[in-house]
This record gives C-alpha cells, sequence and structure tokens, in this order.
C-alpha cells in the first residue's frame, strides 16, 4: 500500500476538495450506465425499506376501528386516560434535565477551552462513556446504590438525562466554541472591564447560541424518546404511557400518539441539522475571509 | 467563581498572562484560590460524572461478586455463564454480528450509491435522513413495524397477494428475526454515516490511474478501494455491533420482553421477575455486557488508529 501513502488524510478530506477533483474519464460510457443503474435500484430499495414502515403507521393511525379514514384516533388522544399527566411529566423532567445539562456543561466546556485545554482530550473520553456503558447497565446499577429518596423521585431520570446526554451536548458545545476565537473574546473582554460573569453572559453565550440550542433540542428530543431508564425505574413518561397504555384498549390511539412523537421529534432533529448547517457555513466563511 | 481574584480595573490582567506581576501583593487567600481555581471549576463536572457514571458502574461490578447474603462469591458470574443466560449472551452476540455483518455491508453500497450521484439534492437529503434515522428506535419502530410486517401489516398483505406467506419462509416479526429487520431501521442509517467520510476520501484519480494502467473495475476494488475503505468499514461494523448488543428499547416494546437477551434478561430482574438465590445475577449480566462492550470499544479504538495511520 506504499503507493497510497502520500495520499495526504482521506478521512478529513470535505465534500467540496472531493469534488474539486475534475473527471477525466473518456471512453467509460458503458460502465457509467451500468453504475447509474445498480444505483438506482440500491436507492430504491433503501427507499422502500425506510417509507414503507412510515407510511404503514401513519396509515394505521388515520383509520378508525371500521379501517376507514379518520382523525378519531388522534380526537381521542387529549382524552385518553393518563396521557396528559404523561405529557407533563415528561415535560418536567426535560425542563429539569435542559437546565441542569446546560449549567453543568456550558462552564465546564468554556472552562477547559480557555483555562485547561489539555483536558479536552479527557473530557472527550469521558463523554463518550455513556455510548460505552449502555442505559441498562447504568439503570441497573443506580437503582442498586442510590438512596430511596432520590429514588423516589422522577428528577433521577433528569439526573441520568444529562448523562445520557453528555456525549452530544458535549460536542456540540465543543464544536460550537472551537469555531470562535474564545481567548481573544475573553481577554478583550476582560481588558475592557467585564468579569468573568459578564464575559459569560454577554460575550460568549451569545456566540455559541446556535451551539446551545442544538444541544437543547437534542436533549429535549432524547427526554421525549428515552424507554428504558424510564421504564425500568416505573415512571410513566410519554413513551413508556405509549408502550402500556394500548395494550388493554386502542391499538390506534396508541399508534397516533406514537406518530405524533415520531414526527414532533423529526421535526426538531430536522430544525437541529438546519442550525448545525448554517453554522458551518458561517465557520466557513470567516475563515475564507 | 473567580470574579474577585483578577481585580477588574487591572487594564493588564489577561486570562492566561502576567501571574506574577498581578498577585504579587495578594494575601495567601488569594493564592490560595488562585491555585485552586481548577479544581473547583472542574468539581462540579467530575462530581456530576463520578455519581452518574461511576458509581453506577462499581456498582454493576461489586454486586456482580456480592453473594445472596454479603461476602464475596463467584457463584452470579458463573450462573451467567451456564444455562438460559448463557443462551441471552449467545443470541445478543449473534444479534449483534449479524446486524453489524448485514447493515454493515449493505450501509457500504447505499453509501456509495449516495455518494456517487450527481444529485446535490439527494445527497443532502440522504445525509439529513441517515442522521435522523441513526438516532431512532424504540416505541415508535416498534409500532411502525407491527403495522408493517404485523400479521395485519401492510406488506404483509401486499406479500400474501403475490402469494409469499411470511410465515412459511420462518419470519415472525416478535421474534429474533424480527428484531434483526427492525433493527436494521437505525443500523443502515448509522453505517451511512459513518462510512460517507471514508468514500468521500476515495479521489477520482486513484481510479482513472488505475485504469490508465488497464486495471478493470474489479481490481480497481481488489487493490484500491477495498484495502483503503476497510478499517473504515471494520470501524463502523464494530459500532454497529455494540449499537445492537447494548439496545434494548426495541426489542423490549417488539417482544413484551419475551426474547432472550442478555438487556432483555436484565430488564426482567429490576421488573421483579426473580427466582429465589439469584438476586445479584441481574449485575453478573450487566457485568458480562460491560467486559464485552469495552473490548468492542478497544478494537474500535485500533481499527481507527490503523485506519488513519495507513492513510496519512
Amino acid at each position: 500500500m506504499a503507493p497510497l501513502s502520500g495520499a495526504g488524510s482521506v478521512f478529513e478530506v470535505s465534500e467540496a476538495e472531493t469534488q474539486t477533483v475534475p473527471e477525466f474519464s473518456t471512453g467509460t460510457i458503458r460502465r457509467k450506465r451500468r453504475v447509474r443503474w445498480w444505483r438506482f435500484v440500491v436507492l430504491l430499495l433503501a427507499g422502500a425499506f425506510f417509507l414503507i414502515p412510515l407510511y404503514a403507521g401513519i396509515k394505521f393511525s388515520l383509520q378508525n376501528n371500521l379501517h376507514h379514514f379518520s382523525f378519531q384516533a388522534y380526537e381521542k388522544l387529549p382524552s385518553a386516560p393518563g396521557f396528559t399527566a404523561a405529557l407533563s411529566l415528561s415535560g418536567k423532567i426535560a425542563l429539569v434535565t435542559m437546565v441542569v445539562s446546560t449549567l453543568l456543561m456550558v462552564p465546564t466546556a468554556i472552562y477547559v477551552h480557555v483555562r485547561l485545554p489539555k483536558l479536552r482530550r479527557l473530557l472527550e473520553v469521558v463523554t463518550v462513556l455513556p455510548i460505552v456503558i449502555p442505559p441498562i447497565v447504568l439503570i441497573i446499577g443506580v437503582l442498586g446504590v442510590f438512596p430511596t429518596w432520590a429514588k423516589a423521585s422522577p428528577y433521577l431520570l433528569s439526573f441520568m438525562y444529562v448523562i445520557l446526554s453528555m456525549p452530544f451536548v458535549y460536542r456540540s458545545l465543543d464544536a460550537g466554541i472551537g469555531a470562535i476565537d474564545i481567548k481573544t473574546l475573553t481577554e478583550a473582554s476582560r481588558s475592557l472591564g467585564g468579569n468573568w460573569l459578564n464575559t459569560m453572559w454577554r460575550v460568549i453565550l451569545p456566540n455559541i447560541r446556535p451551539a446551545l440550542l442544538s444541544a437543547t433540542v437534542l436533549t429535549l428530543a432524547l427526554v421525549f424518546g428515552e424507554y428504558t431508564m424510564a421504564q425500568l425505574d416505573l415512571w410513566q413518561t410519554i413513551p413508556v404511557w405509549i408502550a402500556q397504555f394500548g395494550v388493554s384498549t386502542d391499538g390506534n390511539i396508541q399508534v397516533a400518539a406514537s406518530m405524533a412523537g415520531l414526527v414532533g421529534t423529526w421535526i426538531l432533529l430536522l430544525f437541529v441539522v438546519s442550525i448545525d448547517r448554517s453554522q458551518s457555513r458561517r465557520t466557513r466563511r470567516k475563515i475564507g475571509a | 467563581m473567580s470574579n474577585s481574584v483578577v481585580p477588574s480595573s487591572d487594564p493588564g490582567a489577561s486570562v492566561s498572562g502576567s501571574e506574577e506581576v498581578t498577585y504579587k501583593q495578594s494575601s495567601p487567600w488569594r493564592t490560595f484560590f488562585r491555585r485552586a481555581e481548577p479544581v473547583f471549576a472542574m468539581a462540579p463536572f467530575v462530581v456530576y460524572s463520578f455519581l452518574g457514571l461511576g458509581i453506577p458502574a462499581l456498582a454493576v461490578i461489586y454486586y456482580a461478586f456480592q453473594g445472596e447474603h454479603g461476602g464475596w462469591t463467584t457463584s452470579n458470574v458463573d450462573q451467567v455463564m451456564h444455562g438460559v443466560f448463557l443462551v441471552g449472551f449467545e443470541n445478543s452476540i449473534k444479534l449483534g454480528l449479524l446486524s453489524a455483518v448485514i447493515p454493515g455491508i449493505l450501509g457500504v453500497f447505499l453509501a456509495y450509491a449516495i455518494q456517487t450521484s450527481n444529485s446535490n439534492v439527494l445527497r443532502r437529503l440522504t445525509s439529513t435522513a441517515a442522521g435522523v434515522l441513526a438516532n431512532f428506535g424504540g416505541i415508535n419502530l416498534t409500532f411502525m413495524f407491527i403495522a408493517t410486517l404485523g400479521s395485519t401489516g401492510i406488506l404483509t398483505y401486499w406479500l400474501a397477494d403475490i402469494g409469499v406467506k411470511l410465515s412459511n419462509i420462518g419470519f415472525n416479526l416478535y421474534t429474533f428475526s424480527g428484531v434483526l429487520v427492525v433493527y436494521m431501521y437505525f443500523q443502515l442509517p448509522l453505517m451511512v454515516l459513518v462510512v460517507t467520510p471514508a468514500l468521500g476520501g476515495l479521489r477520482a484519480s486513484w481510479r482513472e490511474a488505475a485504469e490508465n494502467m488497464g486495471a478493470s473495475s474489479w481490481s480497481y476494488w481488489r487493490h484500491v478501494g477495498i484495502p483503503v475503505l476497510l478499517p473504515s468499514i471494520l470501524g463502523g461494523m464494530l459500532l454497529l455491533f455494540g449499537s445492537a448488543f447494548a439496545a434494548y428499547a426495541t426489542a423490549e416494546t417488539l417482544t413484551l420482553g419475551l426474547i432472550a437477551l442478555a438487556p432483555i434478561q436484565i430488564g426482567n430482574f429490576l421488573n421483579g421477575n426473580v427466582i429465589a438465590g439469584q438476586t445479584h445475577v441481574g449485575y453478573a449480566i450487566a457485568f458480562g455486557m460491560l467486559i464485552i462492550l469495552t473490548i468492542t470499544m478497544i478494537l474500535y479504538s485500533l481499527v481507527r488508529k490503523r485506519a488513519s495511520k495507513w492513510l496519512r
């Protein structure tokens, strides 16, 4: 593989860079046609695999008991027993999770960037651990040793969701802080007489707002979708309610709740992706200027 | 936190510089706080992650070796290595391997098809969709597939119309084969996400060079494309293995906890379905999962290192 060794770091090559390499091929029209043909088949099959279940789920939720088209399930949803309680429980847990996660991770990420850059690698490793140690293992440990008063509170879930959200919250903040010249900004603010709190609130936070926003939205999506810990900690959050409700009663309502949650989550996540994209465009412009 | 340490009226006080000059006259207390500042600043994060990650992990390891009435024992771990719990591990590893290799290979083709298409819209759309789908699982996914491949599902009807009965080809949504198909729904996008940057690194000029020297499409892939991509593909597959091996929510909601997988068995312990004399076996299963996942992640980091070393 020696001839390849001079090719540069292939993993870091951006999309734009690969596109600038011109295509010199001539006389390969036949090959190209074949490539296009199998590409079409692959994309068609993948599209079917991803879209048919989505279609089936939505169709099922838009049926009444006689299999006719109807919004019945969605209309019944708000008055379904336990739904509002589950929604407000999920809402409260989400709110506490987002607040604690922000208060914990933002100062830590900023401090490490400004003062202790050597610790960045360590922080990366620690914040990736919640992926290595799965929720099911964490929750059995938590329920084994945490005191009873903690286990009696739904906010134990908030406590753990902050941990579960660390991988993407830290990554998002790290990218956001890395994209601005935080050292210069901090020094400028300090030399103009701003104290730490002022610097944080009025200089750094406005600059990392997109990163903070995407971290928060991802946390929200996590809380409203997390099933493992909530179910085993015996709290009826939205996903647990959905799973337990329809078994005894109306399956269509259950699927309707699930599809509503799904579409809501996807809209949130698409929102995050678009934030990320506008942020990276901003960074690129900065580098280009 | 430390706003009292640096006199804000001092114009020369920068964040990182001139410590001795600024603090020569400070009191011993101030010097102490100054020195201890990193400790105070990092303390919340360190304490929080120790409570939320360290304590639970240590508890799992500790209880895995604790007997029913205290005292150290290996009987929990022993039980996990036999009988129904061993079956759980075997099934989980089998599920992890199958849902790493199948979506792993298909994901490369899919990513390549997306990457080489000339449509920018398609590329952007699929990369967004992959990011969303890879984070997707649990109850919503379960319902979508019940509506698709369950006994009254859409696809089940369509297939019955053309004369294919799913039960005749050994497929049942609520068993192992069903879980495997459902996991593909988030595994395939995950693989596309992981392998797309590596595919982007395959230079068009390499292919031109190979063709100019008379290489066929097959020998280009055999000698250039696949060797370059292999570490990334293996890395992706290891990630997929970890993700499928540890998943609980989707399998639990789909099979109502009836499938013998290691995470489901832990859940059964927590739900109180415990036989006398086995109260700590759940911890031993969790301990076993920790070991397998740690090995997976060590292999992953080795493969990653290999991938970057090779290509530099």
